[in-house]
């Protein structure tokens, strides 16, 4: 459990860690909380030889709430996003699904950011974020873009995300007030990956649906968000369990994985629809 | 108050003795992170150890190249088994008979063997260095199967090949290890045939790990100019290993020290001898310096004593009123790679054949089939006696199996079938004699605390909710009654590798009235300097807090045989007990001389001896530790010590009833513990406190591994439950409340009465957490399913039975 050896670099602000990562082009990685790859590198499965640490850059933090967009600086964990009273009032769906990330532990230091950036399927705020229709501000070389998080996710690991670009900020409209929110997972243990879960808003003839851990992205389905919009719960659930590929592992073979993927879906409906104005 | 006015009970309160809930003197250190694990001992130009493994779970080793390795600054040795060959140290005997590979010698038998030790300065550079390392392997076919592995043509052991007589006993197969056998076969077998009833089923315990907290590693000190080698480790058995580390490196026994210093939990897996003590030992002679090598996580569970993978197949007969009247049991063992379980040597199952139970059955018999597989060594006691876990588990499945047959309530048929509380000391069918239990009155006890026909009434109506489609949740009702065989063991019978399995105690007084004890065991958590020092307190009056307690380092304490299988309280804390017995008659001799009384005159009198009749006159055993070496007492030596090697008569049986009350989602398979209800009989209490704690642990780690707790395997032979992610732990969050209880049944042969209970949480809390999940499902068709019962597993049975639509 320890990892191959690497140059530690800890820029002020974000054009230094722009520069950093061109310099050393695929050798180099940034790193955040470090709770995703810290592991990966323990095990050796991510190896480079240039480590940009990210936690000195001050206008990557901070949380802001608007009255239609909140945004979220890439660095800020996911314990602020649990702690942050105006985010809760404004967007509680964030601090019940961050709730349910890791413990508490990985929570101070994992950062939001990290969390969507990292790629991996288990992940549960790439799912979030592609319910939500955040959008993710990327800074390159050539300057900033952003790319709605329903189009980032490419496969397990691979993102839009050009290699020397740095993800700094998330933009999250607003639900209206008549929207109802849910994030449910089903988790072997504190700590653990989803099994299965589900993002969910519904209201005002709306909704959108997500799930996580459940394919090689997070699955946002169209279809599924306008049976739900249309009050077809069974139409949304269909369409969610055709979108979905889950694959066999610990957690258990696939037919589990679809059962349990429709039972956590429609618990995450019946709470959001409880709470839609 | 003074000791004039003080009355016995209170001077008797004022020694904390036993009974008494004293806290715990290890967590002063613990708590403050002050304690002193292997890998806090830092020596002068220390160097580190570091494995190459084998990816592959059966291979030919076809080259090891080391130059990269080598190449590397820091870098100071390589060792391969080429290496280790002319000394004669590239195998290792195991504990039970077999011989291991050290480091891969032409082949490797499971993934994370070990292939090649680096020597480096630093562990960051031994770690570098261990991947490049090249080893060129030739895929071998894998068995993971212990059945597949006993027709295959695959010869796992070429090293054995022809043999046809193992270390028990003839081998059918070149992947068999051996059959042991036990009881009266054609007796119950004849019982079998005309039983009115016989319920038949296949219980598998799955293969788990101990995982402690803190992993394996040692630090091997040699210091060529005295000769000395110093070996600290984390060894349950620091004696033990001494001994064989003297006998397999020809060093003189008097010049190995092996120290076993704080211990981060045992569970089984640091009894026995891991390659990596051997390497950091010839390292350390090759070099001249300290060698010092940890696992990490993952080469724990992958590598060192994996615990139980033993397939039951079980025949339990019955009349027709439930009186069960034969038990049969053929268990397939699957033991990996090498043979390396750690049992008293005439036991190759250990002592499966307490899988009686606290059943009165006339007849039995249990064979048992050790086989070679692709998957690591070990099977020890993970926090049981040596395979009590297995053989509890078998026996309450079984009766719950036997219930379902009969149509009984599970309660009543163990109710019926319990051995009676006249009928001890209880020849058992399989061999044992059971020295003391009460199991109807603890039974009674228990089945009323938990209001269990209140239960029974609450899962009827759930039932019926159920099938009305008013509650997607089902109400399970595990029951366990279990018995142990615990405190290995009388020397007649018990030994390991040779060394006959009693254990010591030497207690020195002070003059000012303090003193100090030295044990041959270790404690690795389970609070020895407490409770010792409480016997010692009761025995000779001394207050335990002015006793300290050593143990674990072989150049000051008695030898002794170490700390598992809950022997330490029914062979060490005997010890203790007659160390103590030792010192009192000579304290009474000092005591008569100093009151000018004759020594049949001096009476004991809980922390002193008195004139028989005149209470008034004595002398407090402060005053006589002072006169042990102030006074000249004609015909007596000076001092006030003694030492007891203590070879227990019989082995102890703790019981307990446990039940647990859990909710079941048939929807996802989600479980939650609403009730554990623990009742544990470990004979005389010597620490409620320390006794409540390890029956909280122990559950605990019960639920984990009844619940999701496993070592799988993939068919290719590659660990698929490696890290904690996957490998389950319970967290504060998945722990339920406990609540604890007890009855007092006393051993008769042990000079305290007391029977030891680290282990029982986990005999018993296992088989409790597996009878809910099948209790809940019990109405609907369910007989038998295996653990361990994760969220899909327990989804599957539901789904089997059709509660899916
Ligand atoms: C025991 C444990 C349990 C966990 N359980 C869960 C869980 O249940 N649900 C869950 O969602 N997560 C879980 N995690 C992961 C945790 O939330 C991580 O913190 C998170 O995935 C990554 O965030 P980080 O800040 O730690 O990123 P890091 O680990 O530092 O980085 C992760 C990846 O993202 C890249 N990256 C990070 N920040 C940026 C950025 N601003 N721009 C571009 N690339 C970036 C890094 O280069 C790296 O490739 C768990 C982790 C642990 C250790």
């Amino acid at each position: 459990m320890i990892p191959a050896g690497f140059e530690y670099h800890r820029p002020g602000d974000i054009a230094s860690a722009i520069g950093i990562l061109q310099e050393h082009g695929d050798e180099a990685r940034v790193i955040a909380g470090g709770h995703s790859l810290i592991p990966m590198m323990k095990l050796r499965m991510a190896e480079m030889g240039h480590l940009v640490d990210l936690q000195a850059i001050d206008e990557l933090k901070g949380i802001e709430v608007g009255s239609d967009t909140v945004t979220l600086g890439a660095m800020v964990t996911q314990h602020e996003l649990i702690t942050h009273d105006g985010l809760a009032t404004a967007i509680p769906l964030i601090r019940e699904a961050a709730l349910q990330i890791a413990d508490p532990q990985v929570r101070y230091m994992g950062t939001v950011g990290g969390n969507v950036a990292n790629g991996d399927p288990g992940n549960d705020m790439p799912g979030l974020m592609q319910c939500l229709n955040a959008s993710f501000e990327l800074s390159g070389p050539d300057g900033k873009r952003s790319v709605a998080a329903r189009d980032f996710y490419e496969a397990a690991y691979f993102t839009a995300r050009e290699d020397e670009e740095i993800l700094t900020r998330i933009s999250i409209p607003v639900p209206g007030a008549d929207v109802g929110q849910a994030y449910e997972k089903q988790k072997r243990k504190i700590g653990d990956y989803a099994t299965a879960a589900a993002a969910v808003m519904v209201g005002n003839g709306t909704a959108s649906v997500a799930m996580t851990n459940l394919a090689d992205t997070p699955i946002w389905s169209e279809e599924a968000g306008a049976w739900l919009a249309g009050g077809n719960v069974d139409g949304c659930v269909a369409a969610m369990l055709d979108a979905i590929d889950p694959v066999a592992d610990n957690r258990g073979p696939v037919e589990f994985k679809k059962h349990v993927a429709a039972v956590v879906l429609r618990r995450a409906i019946d709470r959001a629809q409880s709470r839609a104005g | 108050m003074n000791d004039q006015t003080m009355t016995p009970e209170e001077r008797a309160a004022n020694l904390k003795g036993m009974g008494c809930a004293r806290k715990r003197v290890e967590d002063v250190r613990f708590t403050q992170g002050k304690g002193n694990y292997v890998d806090d001992i830092k020596l002068d130009g220390m160097l580190f150890g570091a494995f190459v493994r084998s990816p592959y779970a059966h291979a030919r080793v076809v080259s090891v190249n080391k130059d990269a390795a080598l190449a590397v600054p820091g870098v100071v040795a390589v060792l391969t088994a080429e290496d280790l060959a002319p000394l004669g140290l590239h195998w290792m005997p195991t504990l039970a008979g077999d011989k291991q590979m050290v480091l891969a010698d032409g082949k490797v038998l499971f993934q994370g063997q070990e292939v090649a030790y680096v020597v480096a300065e630093n562990r960051y550079i031994a770690a570098d260095a261990a991947e490049l390392v090249d080893v060129e392997y030739e895929e071998l076919p894998v068995l993971t199967d212990p059945f597949e592995a006993l027709k295959s043509d695959v010869v796992l052991r070429e090293d054995l090949a022809g043999q046809t007589e193992g270390a028990h006993g003839p081998r059918k197969h070149h992947n068999h290890i051996f059959t042991w056998e036990q009881g009266d076969k054609d007796a119950t077998e004849a019982v079998l045939g005309e039983a009115d009833v016989v319920a038949e089923e296949m219980v598998y315990y799955h293969r788990t790990h101990p995982c402690p907290l803190e992993t394996c590693g040692c630090v091997a000190s040699m210091d060529k100019v005295t000769g000395k080698l110093t070996l600290y480790g984390t060894f349950q058995a620091p004696h033990a290993i001494r001994t064989v580390v003297s006998l397999i490196s020809g060093l003189a026994e008097h010049n190995i020290r092996v120290i076993s210093p704080d211990i981060g939990g045992g569970f089984g897996n640091k009894v026995g001898a891991y390659a990596g003590y051997v390497c950091s030992v010839v390292a350390s002679i090759v070099t001249g310096q300290p060698v010092k090598w940890v696992e990490n996580r993952m080469e724990n569970l992958m590598s060192t004593a994996f615990a139980r993978d033993y397939w039951m197949r079980g025949k339990i007969a019955a009349t027709k009123a439930g009186k069960i009247t034969g038990l049969w049991c053929h268990t397939t063992a699957d033991h990996g790679g090498f043979d390396a379980c750690a049992d008293p040597t005439k036991f190759p199952a250990g002592f499966m054949n307490i899988c009686t139970g606290s059943y009165d059955i006339p007849v039995a018999y249990l064979a048992v089939d050790g086989v070679y597989t692709n998957k690591a060594p070990g099977g020890v006691a993970y926090r049981c006696s040596f395979r009590v876990t297995e053989a509890a588990y078998f026996i309450e499945r079984m009766i719950e199996v036997l219930a379902i047959k009969l149509n009984m309530d599970a309660a009543e048929l163990r109710r019926i079938n319990f051995i009676k509380a006249e009928q001890f000391p209880y020849q058992s069918a399989l061999g044992w004699e059971y020295d003391s239990g009460d199991y109807h009155t603890a039974w009674d006890k228990a089945l009323k605390a938990v209001d269990y026909e209140g239960l029974r009434a609450e899962q009827a109506q759930r039932i019926e909710d159920f099938k009305a489609g008013k509650t997607r949740k089902l109400l399970g009702i595990g029951l366990t009654h279990f018995t142990e065989i615990v405190g290995a063991g009388p020397v007649k019978n018990c030994d390991i590798l040779g060394l006959g399995m009693f254990d010591s105690c030497e207690i020195r007084i002070h003059p000012t009235g303090s003193a100090i004890a030295r044990l041959g065991t270790i404690s690795q958590g389970q609070g020895h300097a407490t409770t010792f020092a409480q016997i010692i307190a009761s025995e000779i009056g001394l207050p335990a807090d002015d006793i300290t307690l050593e143990e674990g380092d072989t150049d000051t304490a008695p030898y002794g045989l170490g700390t598992y299988g809950s022997r330490s309280t029914p062979v060490a804390g005997a010890a203790t007990a007659m160390a103590a017995r030792k010192i009192r008659p000579k304290a009474q001799m000092i005591a008569a001389y100093l009151l000018e009384v004759h020594d049949n005159d001096v009476e004991w009198d809980v922390d002193r001896f008195a004139v028989k009749g005149a209470p008034e006159r004595f002398k407090t055993m402060k005053e006589i530790a002072f006169a042990a070496y102030n006074q000249a007492i004609p015909g007596l030596e000076p001092g006030l010590e003694a030492v007891s090697y203590y070879d227990p008569p019989n082995m102890t049986y703790p019981f307990g009833a446990y039940i647990c009350v859990m909710e079941i989602d048939v929807d996802t398979g989600e479980w939650e513990v609403r009730q554990f209800y623990a009742l544990d009989d470990c004979g005389t209490r010597i620490n409620p406190m320390i006794i409540e704690g390890q029956v909280h642990g122990g559950v605990t780690e019960a639920l984990a591994i009844a619940m999701g707790q496993e070592i799988a395997y993939d068919e290719m032979g590659n660990v698929k439950t490696g890290t904690l992610m996957d490998f389950f732990i319970p967290t504060a969050w998945e722990t339920p409340n406990y609540t604890t209880d007890h009855t007092v049944t006393p051993s008769p042969h042990h000079p305290i009465g007391a029977k030891g209970v680290g282990e029982s949480p986990n005999v018993g809390g296992v088989p409790a957490f597996s009878n809910a999940v099948h209790d809940a499902f019990r109405p609907f068709g369910l007989v038998q399913s295996h653990m361990p019962h994760d969220h899909w597993r327990i989804w599957k049975i539901a789904n089997g039975l059709g509660m899916h639509g």
